[in-house]
């Protein structure tokens, strides 16, 4: 368990660390650190340099104001203490099964959205609540969809020399709610489905852990664009694994994902549309 | 003279545990904790093919990396392979133990193939890296039954089919006449998987080696210092017992892994003698994952022979035993004397046979792990009288009535070559499980649930289990292939102050021993409890004792700590008798004091006897001064703690998730010294039993890859899965020992695992289910009901 040797650079700013990301190819930001160490402790991830960014202040504000702005720094744990983040069920009820105390204390959302591993919990709830994800590289700022952001296993549209520094939602339309099934060993997603109903009709979901990377369950939203029942939703849900590209593994198998996918996809839309 | 006030009597109570607060505070001190000046680090590359040849090793990179001091290879080192002290008994073993460091080829992913000596542990895991290894690959085999045969990948020249050793007990003839002439046979594959044993704390090692005298001193995590002292003294490093000091100091968990000797031990020990450093070694988790013993990993065909009024005629039983890619220390017993005698479980049944083949294979080695043998005799005899009440539709419960061994039946022989069964009353503690379940309403409220179409299932599984605990007589033991005794030591001094220091061949390494074995010397001395301390962990201070495992500590070291005090007591009675100037037939012992009879509050306190026997200076005539009394005490017979586990499941139908709503369980160990300890063995034991059958297993890919080598892919059961246990006991005192003791320490883990399978089963039976195979995951169950639901529909 001991990492490979490395340097360390502490960034005050953002504008630092970018700076000291363009003048080390090798280095890789850290922030909580509950994803990379573990990674570097058994010699999986081998950075020559880390950048550390959880000091940076300006990454660790949040606010609720006609939508909502949140730092790539801030906590989990800080997230989950703010009350106005009830607005977003779903980001609260995926944010609440992160990990445990401990990585709740020390994990950052902008980390987890900027290392998307495909069994994170949050990746589904921003998706479906339309986050946007501000980017500051060395031209600058700019800003990435949700669907574009979620690239690939462990990759997103971020540029080596860019920094993640805050994420954004509109303002709340309507509910939504997330279901998580959790690997007994690593609580990390089986399958997660993030569900959003909006008030003016419609739905969104998006599923993580059972896929390479944050999926949108397209057949269900299509054929969602009704009246939401308990039938309805059975009968949307029923088959809504298919046609997905489905991870599978020694402890669960593609054919039990694609099924989780359903469940958890009906039990969160349930919840979302108030019946349940 | 003051009145005595009436002295706490301290076995039986509830005491919290003397040896927590440093634990809880941090101030404990593990292997890892201690520092030497000049201390060298240990990093061993380890294979990362399971089967491969050893083509050339370039460790040039490595030797000449910064901090490192030394780098070696498997031809270096001029020590013979690992003693391996347990044979299959009575049977030609074809004998492969590990070498410190692999030789020309390795066998498991995991096989040690170099060491690093460092002067930091990070500059030795950095000089691993660079050390350049050319493998030639080769055919890999994992599974017991696969390994069988000339066509599988051979592991050992020297062990054709790779087998180490076929074995049986018990009557083949009778067996086979029983099932030929069965009204009904009932025939199951069982697979009770491979598990990682996964204690708190991992392994550890230090040597450090004494130029001028030629002394070792190792410290080892090790459950049984002397036994680890005596190896490393007559069959490895060559030098008297004398030269070798092994001192285990804390130690976070063992459940049995901690027994053995491994190669990092001796390797350290080798090392510090080499570069006249002490060396340490400290495992890794991902190590503990791949190089620590593994547990258990049997495939097992059942044949019961039952009448079709549920009574069983026959049991024939054939086991593969996955040993893993060379033999550990006690490998070979525990397939065969503790697993082979014990499938009779509870159960008189007439005719038994077993036959076990210990294979090689490209995994983990295979050795002792909580339980022992016990756990899979246990699932084995519990889920044929399950699979025989299904087929019959009978209750459960009444199965095993119809079958148990009669209460007064005792000393009881199975005729299967083991000890007999010391005591028991298995229908008392089925009928006190049934009434605290409260078993008729949860019958009639699965009923119903059945009826209503619920989409949680409920299943109730049994397991009325017998398991063997302190294994003796030493001579017995030997007949079994053991290759040494099993007596346990205690040395007790009453200091002139009055203190009491206990020195105990046992290793508690989690048990309490600190307590419970100080309220037994409380009582029997008749001195307070925070004046006794209880030493352990260190040959140079204690006689020669077998450790810890096998839940043996209170039944064999406590009763060697019992036969000390009658021996301090009887010196003691003569003392007073001489000093009060009274016969000694008139002295009595209460309340902690000598005093002549008809004048209990006169005499002497055994404090006052300790300050005379300790200055001398009026000794009746011949007697030796101090209170100092030690005992090598070897029982009769084993103990056989029984109880009935009952667990209760829900399982919901949309995802295959099994939870426990409820846990009973009836145990009887005998007299229970500290219950407080008592029902923390078992609420752990339970629940590690549980994790075996709800989530944990070890798995391999085809090329024996452990899948499972970090605690993020392998499953250890969580606190937040379980309710509330529901303790309750039965005492039927062992007569082998003077405190009726029988043994706690891993009933738990025996009976649960049945238990909760049982249930799971019975959950599941009116889809048609009789059998899954553990673990009890949510895909596994979920697919099973997916094929049964097909079936059904199928008609």
């Amino acid at each position: 368990m001991y990492p490979r040797p490395f340097e360390y650079q502490r960034a005050g700013s953002v504008q630092e660390a970018v700076a000291l990301l363009q003048a080390n190819p090798d280095a890789k930001i850290i922030a909580g650190g509950h994803s990379l160490l573990p990674a570097m402790k058994l010699r999986l991830a081998s950075p020559g340099a880390l950048v550390d960014i959880f000091g940076i202040e300006e990454l660790k504000s949040v606010s609720f104001d006609n939508g909502a702005t949140i730092g790539a720094g801030v906590t989990w744990a800080n997230l989950l203490a703010n009350e106005n983040l009830t607005q977003y069920g779903a980001l609260q009820e995926a944010v609440a099964r992160v990990g445990d105390v401990q990585v709740r204390n020390r994990g950052t959302i902008g980390g987890a959205a900027a290392h998307a591993d495909p069994a994170a919990d949050v990746p589904a709830a921003l998706l479906v609540l339309n986050a946007e994800f501000v980017a500051q590289g060395p031209n600058g700022e700019r800003t990435i969809s949700a669907a574009d952001f979620f690239v690939d296993i462990l990759t997103t549209a971020l540029e080596p020399e860019e920094v993640l520094t805050a994420i954004k939602l509109p303002a709340p339309d309507g509910t939504s709610a997330y279901e998580k099934f959790a690997h007994p060993a690593s609580g990390y997603a089986v399958c997660g489905v993030a569900a959003a109903v909006a008030t003016g009709g419609g739905v969104r979901l998006a599923v993580t852990g059972a896929t390479y990377t944050v999926t949108r369950l397209s057949s269900v939203e299509a054929a969602l664009s009704g009246e939401l029942t308990a039938e309805s939703i059975a009968a949307a849900c029923a088959n809504a694994g298919e046609g997905l590209d489905l991870a599978g593994d020694h402890f669960a198998s593609t054919e039990y994902r694609a099924h989780l996918v359903g469940v958890m996809a009906k039990r969160a839309l349930m919840r979302a549309a108030g019946l349940s | 003279m003051v009145a005595t006030a009436p002295r706490p009597t301290y076995i039986g109570q509830a005491m919290k545990r003397k040896e927590d607060p440093r634990f809880i505070t941090g101030t404990g001190r593990y292997v890892e904790d201690i520092q030497l000046p000049g201390m060298l680090h240990a990093v061993i590359l380890r294979s990362p093919h399971a089967h491969a040849k050893l083509v050339n090793i370039d460790t040039a990179a490595a030797k000449a990396a910064p901090g490192v001091v030394a780098v070696y290879v498997g031809t270096d080192i001029d020590l013979p392979p690992l003693p391996y002290a347990w044979q299959a008994a009575g049977v030609q073993n074809n004998i492969n133990s590990p070498r410190v460091l692999a030789r020309d080829e390795v066998h498991w992913t995991g096989d040690s193939i170099a060491v690093v000596v460092a002067e930091s542990v990070q500059q030795a895991r950095d000089g691993a890296d660079l050390i350049d290894v050319t493998y030639e690959v080769l055919p890999a085999v994992t599974d017991a039954e696969r390994a069988a045969g000339d066509a599988a990948p051979q592991l050992h020249e020297n062990a054709p089919g790779n087998l180490a050793f076929r074995w049986e007990c018990g009557n083949r003839e009778g067996t086979d006449a029983a099932l030929a002439g069965a009204e009904i046979v009932v025939r199951q594959r069982l697979r009770n998987q491979r598990v990682i044993p996964t204690p708190m704390e991992m392994r550890g090692a230090i040597a450090q080696y004494n130029v001028g005298t030629e002394e070792f001193t190792f410290w080892l995590n090790a459950q049984a210092p002397h036994v680890h002292r005596l190896l490393l003294a007559a069959f490895i490093l060559g030098v008297p017992e004398q030269n070798i000091r092994v001192i285990a100091p804390d130690i976070g968990g063992g459940f049995g892994a901690k027994i053995f000797m491994y190669t990092e031990q001796v390797l350290v020990g080798w090392l510090a003698r080499e570069l006249k450093q002490p060396v340490r070694w400290i495992e890794t988790r991902s190590e503990s994952h791949t190089a620590t013993a593994h547990g258990r990993d049997h495939i097992t065909d059942i044949e019961v022979a039952t009448t079709s009024t549920g009574v069983i005629t026959g049991l024939k039983v054939k086991t593969w035993a996955n040993l893993g890619a060379y033999l550990s220390t006690v490998a070979g017993g525990v397939p065969t004397t503790l697993y082979a005698r014990m499938v009779a479980g509870v159960y008189a049944i007439p005719n038994i046979h077993v036959e076990v083949d210990g294979m090689y294979t490209n995994t983990t080695m295979v050795d002792a792990y909580r339980g022992a043998g016990r756990p899979e005799a246990t699932y084995v005899v519990e889920r044929a009288v399950d699979l025989v009440a299904a087929e019959l539709g009978m209750d459960p419960t009444d199965v095993r009535r119809a079958n148990f061994i009669p209460s007064d039946a005792f000393p009881y022989d199975t005729g299967i070559g083991m000890l007999p069964y010391d005591s028991g009353d298995y229908p008392k503690a089925l009928d006190k499980a049934l009434e605290m379940l409260g078993y008729a309403d949860l019958r009639s409220e699965q009923e119903q649930r059945r009826a209503s179409g619920s989409d949680t299932l409920l299943g109730i599984g049994f397991s009325t289990y017998v398991e063997t605990c302190g294994l003796a007589p030493s001579k017995w033991m030997g007949g079994e292939g053991w290759g040494a005794a099993l007596f346990e030591s205690a040395n007790v001094k009453v200091h002139l102050t009055g203190k009491v220091v206990v020195t105990t061949g046992s290793m508690p390494h989690g048990q309490g021993h600190e307590t419970s074995f100080a309220q037994v010397v409380a009582d029997r001395l008749g001195v307070n409890i925070d004046d006794i301390q209880v030493k352990f962990g260190d040959t140079l201070g204690t006689p020669m004792g077998y450790g810890t495992y096998g839940s043996r500590s209170l039944s064999v070291g406590g009763e060697a700590i019992v036969r000390c005090t009658n021996k301090i007591v009887e010196k003691a009675k003569r003392l007073a008798a001489f000093q009060l100037e009274v016969a000694e037939s008139d002295i009595q012992f209460e309340n902690g004091r000598f005093s002549p009879t008809g004048a209990p509050d006169t005499g002497m306190t055994m404090a006052d006897v300790a300050l005379q026997a300790a200055v001398a200076y009026n000794l009746p005539p011949g007697m030796e001064p101090f209170l100092d009394e030690t005992t090598y005490f070897d029982p009769p017979n084993a103990t056989f703690p029984f109880g009935t586990h009952i667990a209760v499941v829900e399982i919901e139908r949309a995802t295959g998730t099994v939870r426990l709503v409820r846990y009973v369980a009836v145990d009887d160990v005998g007299n229970l010294v500290n219950p407080l300890i008592v029902a923390g063995q078992f609420q752990g034991g339970i629940v590690q039993g549980i994790g075996q059958a709800l989530c944990e297993g070890a798995a391999y890919d085809e090329n024996g890859q452990l899948l499972t080598g970090t605690l993020m892919e392998y499953a250890i059961p969580h606190a937040d899965s379980f309710p509330m246990f529901e303790l309750g006991h039965t005492v039927t005192p062992s007569p082998i020992n003077e405190l009726g003791v029988k043994g706690a320490g891993e009933a738990g883990t025996i009976a649960s695992t049945p238990a909760f399978v049982n249930a799971v089963v019975d959950a599941l039976a009116p889809l048609g289910i009789r059998h899954l195979d553990m673990p009890l995951t949510a895909p596994r169950v979920w697919a099973a009901m997916q094929t049964a639901d097909a079936d059904n529909a199928k008609g």
